[in-house]
């Protein structure tokens, strides 16, 4: 190249470099405009678009989850609490070594794969600065066990949650009922903003009926974060409103008697206040520990008590709809009485049987000679079914559904509780509807001793029992009396306002038949008698689960041990000034006056004590 | 009276400018690229998390990297002519070797590991190959001709190559540019110059089928930034609302909450320019673009008056280059071009792109100010 001599034109190449310059400045000051004109389009046009995007993208709306109100019975014992309870968490960002950590945990503290697994899922799932659970519910022993060694375990820690603790468990599992996680069909229905916090929701029970009640109002801070989602500082801090505090009409004390008594038996009790329709006993056995629902039962636990024999989450008190037996025939004598179809006078014998007029089949009496002359005092307390068979075809099916429709049979009671069934009481009109037939006399006069069609609940027959006791005063049974939150205080009252209008004296007449089947010589629940000091007025009822009753070809042989007859009870005490109505179910318990009568007398006796010492401490 | 007169004479600015002179330092470029400097620490403290320890960082940086231009300004421009050949010889064998015993940074072979301190061989080639270019050039009568051009091209072409297979395409895209800008003022035909737009053009389809996946993504992301907002969109998503949140007047300094929060990636390297709209706003903006056209302009100014066909075309094509690296940094932060990786010139944190950039002032100053006849 340095060989090669080229004369260069010095001026030429002046001037084309000085050109190539003034176009590479021109050019440059235009890509510069460029650049400006998209500025302007983003800083300016754009501006108030992209401004929202910046700030959607910093600040994060966090809930805070209200503290859920606290569950008290009438005399102010904790039935549902919220208990810190202690995990072990562990922030995956903090741990070095994640499959050695876990390793070291799993022999200090005996972690399951299960869990292990578990563990990852949760973790898998939210961003590594985030404390993933490991272990719940931490025993004292565990947490001590873990504080020593804590030091050797950077990003595990244990932590303080509060969750719902039912201490008395299955004694108040139906009735309280029990919260847990929320599911997808109830994330629907739920109020997204008030929920935002919350991870239960109350299932059943008074933790479902006063869910919005027990719940509170969500909180929230508003977090500036960054693009990791990691809190910064809280820009705005709104705190939640805790739940209000319910307190019961339900006697924890009474409750636990009724539930014990009822120990070895299927069946239900429920006690109500006479005056007031105040709950007192709501027992339903057998119960269940609600508390693992809480947390997230396991499989296996949930399929084995729904598929127990025993049928353990079946609330008996409110959805269990039994023939009430002779437990009707107060109800229908005094209609007897109410309608003049009968009167305290009249008599009539009693061979053992009763028949239609031109009809073969016999409907038996449970005794088998009969009680002879029986009027309705010595038919209600000795239970004699000729006698009302012979009223019920007098009164007639029309009649015995208006009187007892009065009783609140046949309806739901309007309990301040989720779930509840009605029962069934029978019509002309409910059979056409239903079984598309007529109504046959035989019908008519099973339904005189709570057979056939008709079924209640141990809930209705209380209620039933209560308003009978109120001589006519219908009351509402009500569980929840006061309610409690930050502003006011609420205190619930029953509506005693419906009132039947009965006969005085045709309510005596009743009240002295049921009081002579506790405290008459024959009286079908007479061994309850013993030792108290007031009279209890009740009935015995021995219902026949199998409803092939009106066929004539019965075999006995062939009904299962389970298919035994219920036994039940209903009673109010004092007699002459009732304070509480009982209702007792024991599935194939059996007799009555046996099984049920006994139950219902402790609870009776319990209440009528405590009563007497608060009156007594309260007058001195 | 006399006591003035003498302290105006030894006034402070005065006796700076001398010692600047003495230096071979061009006061007018100096003093805007200090003040972008200065800028630059304002914008890095905030988005690097107000952290003083990448400030003192950047400092030492900037440091060596105005002892370096100091240094170049030094050298007599002849000097740089005549090693043209060998400078850039070493560069392209650098850069093999980078490719053969390279070490492997964020996907990418860039660095060449010399024991005591890592070094980017590419960094290199962007100031060496514009002058082996001009040198080459400037041995013919000009415009050039079709042989130049052809063994010109070879020249740029082949580390072109080389810095694209690390992969570095931001690179790669500089050093074609600052080659193709000597072209381009040593007087190449427009004819010629449509030629090769064209070419280019047509070899799109081809280049595409050369890139790697990532590249491939980088573009189609640039196509529609918003088809994947929380993988490879998410730069240019968040880029571009700091700067639109910013406005006309910005959010203040220290007032960016997509770089504090950290939204915004990168926020003090490639996307500073993001975090500066941000706080500074469109006021801003215009401001720093004008700074920037300032210094293209003084260099521009120093090519003109260069004295030898050497010095013009590598100012020229260092400046050009400069100009490149602003445009295709902005645009990217600002969603007009595909996100390569380039630098925002004396603005984003880091070291060798700096520490280039000055080399190439230096370069310039020396041409300034070793003319053999100075205007009086």
């Amino acid at each position: 190249m340095y060989g090669k001599y080229t004369v260069k034109d010095t001026l030429q190449e002046n001037r084309i470099f000085l050109s190539r310059i003034v176009t590479a400045f021109v050019f440059i000051v235009l890509l510069m405009l460029g650049l400006i004109v998209r500025l302007v389009y983003l800083q300016i046009v754009g501006h108030e678009h992209y401004a929202t995007m910046a700030k959607d993208n910093r600040i994060k709306v966090v809930p805070l989850q209200p503290t859920r109100g606290i569950i008290y019975d009438r005399k102010g014992r904790i039935l549902a609490e919220n208990l810190p309870s202690y995990s072990l968490e562990l922030i995956p960002e903090q741990v070095k070594d994640l499959e050695e950590t876990l390793g070291r945990l799993q022999s200090l503290l005996g972690i399951s794969p299960e869990q292990i697994e578990q563990f990852h899922k949760v973790r898998k799932r939210q961003k590594s600065f985030s404390s993933a659970p490991l272990l719940l519910r931490l025993s004292d022993e565990e947490v001590a066990k873990f504080a020593a060694v804590r030091p050797y375990f950077p990003g595990v820690d244990i932590h303080a949650r509060l969750v719902r603790h039912y201490p008395y468990k299955a004694l108040t599992s139906h009735v309280i009922g029990y919260v847990g996680r929320i599911n997808e069909q109830e994330l629907k229905i739920l109020p997204v903003e008030e929920y935002r916090g919350t991870h239960h929701v109350g299932k059943i029970g008074v933790e479902k009926t006063y869910e919005s009640q027990l719940h509170g109002n969500t909180g929230y801070a508003e977090i500036e974060t960054n693009a990791q989602g990691r809190s910064v500082n809280s820009v705005d801090t709104h705190d939640p409103i805790p739940g209000a505090n319910l307190t019961l009409t339900l006697d924890i004390d009474l409750q636990k008697t009724a539930y014990d008594a009822l120990e070895g038996y299927n069946g239900s009790a429920v006690a109500l206040s006479v005056p007031d329709g105040d709950v007192l006993v709501m027992a339903s056995r057998p119960g269940f520990d609600p508390n693992p629902f809480v947390y997230g039962i396991s499989r296996k636990a949930y399929t084995a008590l729904q598929t127990s024999d025993d049928q353990p989450l079946f609330h008996r008190s409110l959805r269990g709809q039994y023939p009430p037996g002779s437990t009707m025939k107060p109800f229908i004598g005094l209609a007897g009485l109410e309608y003049k179809a009968t009167d305290a006078e009249h008599k009539l014998f009693c061979p053992g049987f009763y028949q239609l007029p031109n009809v073969s089949h016999r409907f038996r009496d449970w005794k088998k000679w009969g009680h002879g002359m029986v009027n309705l005092d010595q038919a209600i307390t000795q239970s004699c079914d000729v006698y009302f068979y012979d009223l019920a075809l007098t009164l007639g099916i029309s009649r015995m559904h208006e009187f007892l429709s009065k009783f609140g049979f046949g309806q739901k009671t309007g309990i301040d509780l989720v779930g509840e069934l009605g029962g069934l009481l029978p019509s002309k009109e409910w059979k056409k509807r239903v079984k598309k037939q007529s109504w046959y006399h035989g019908e008519t006069l099973i339904t005189g001793i709570g057979q056939g069609f008709m079924q209640v609940t141990p809930l209705q027959l209380a209620r039933a029992t209560a308003t009978l006791a109120n001589r006519g005063a219908v009351i509402t049974p009500l569980l929840v009396k006061r309610i409690v939150d930050q502003q006011q205080e609420t205190v619930q009252t029953a509506d005693t306002s419906e009132k039947i209008s009965l006969k005085q004296h045709n309510l005596d007449d009743v009240f002295r038949a049921m009081t002579h089947v506790v405290h008459g010589a024959r009286g079908t629940a007479r061994r309850l008698a013993k030792g108290i000091d007031y009279q209890i007025a009740g009935k015995t009822g021995t219902a026949q689960v199998f409803t092939v009753k009106q066929e004539e070809e019965y075999n006995e042989d062939e009904i299962a041990d389970k298919l035994k007859d219920h036994a039940l009870f209903m009673a109010f005490a004092p007699a002459h000034n009732p304070q509480i109505a009982v209702a007792v179910i024991v599935e194939n318990g059996g007799h009555g006056g046996s099984v049920a009568a006994p139950i219902a007398g402790k609870i009776i006796r319990q209440y009528l004590q405590s009563l007497k010492v608060e009156n007594e401490t309260g007058n001195s | 009276m006399k006591q003035e007169t003498r302290s105006e004479h030894f006034s402070p600015p005065s006796l700076i400018g001398a010692l600047l002179r003495k230096l071979h330092i061009d006061i007018p470029l100096f003093v805007s690229l200090a003040l972008i400097c200065l800028l630059s620490f304002l914008v890095l403290y905030s988005a690097g998390g107000q952290e003083t320890g990448l400030l003192v960082r950047q400092a030492m940086r900037i440091g060596v990297a105005f002892v370096f231009m100091t240094l170049l300004a030094h050298v007599n421009p002849n000097q740089f002519k005549r090693h043209s050949l060998l400078l850039f010889s070493i560069g392209v064998i650098l850069l093999v070797a980078v490719l053969l015993v390279g070490d492997v940074g964020k996907g990418a072979q860039r660095w060449l590991n010399l024991g005591f301190f890592r070094f980017q061989p590419s960094e290199m080639i962007k100031i060496t190959a514009p002058m082996m270019i001009a040198w080459y050039l400037s041995e013919y009568s000009l415009p050039p001709k079709f042989k130049q051009i052809c063994v010109a091209a070879i020249l740029i072409v082949v580390p072109t190559v080389l810095i694209a297979k690390q992969p570095d395409l931001g690179t790669s895209l500089l050093v074609a540019s600052s080659g193709a800008a000597v072209l381009f003022f040593s007087g190449l035909s427009w004819r010629l110059i449509l030629a090769i737009i064209t070419l280019l053009a047509s070899l799109t389809p081809v280049l595409w089928h050369f890139m790697r996946d990532y590249q491939k993504g980088r573009v189609l992301t640039f196509l529609n930034p918003e088809a994947d907002p929380m993988g490879r969109g998410y730069h240019i998503i968040q880029s571009k609302i700091a700067i639109g949140s910013g406005g006309i007047n910005g959010k203040g300094w220290l007032g960016s909450t997509q770089a504090q929060l950290d939204f915004l990636p990168e926020s003090s390297t490639d996307f500073i320019f993001a975090v500066f709209a941000e706080e500074f706003g469109l006021s801003g903006c215009l401001g720093l673009l004008i700074l920037y056209l300032l210094i293209i302009s003084r260099c521009l100014y120093i090519a003109v008056q260069a004295q030898d066909t050497y010095s013009r075309l590598l100012a020229g094509s260092l400046t050009f280059t400069f100009f490149v690296y602003v445009f295709v940094n902005i645009g990217m932060v600002i969603g007009i071009l595909p996100v390569v990786g380039v630098p925002l010139p004396l603005m984003s944190y880091g070291g060798t792109s700096m520490v280039t950039l000055m080399a190439g002032f230096g370069i310039l100053m020396s041409i300034h100010t070793h003319r053999k006849f100075l205007p009086t």
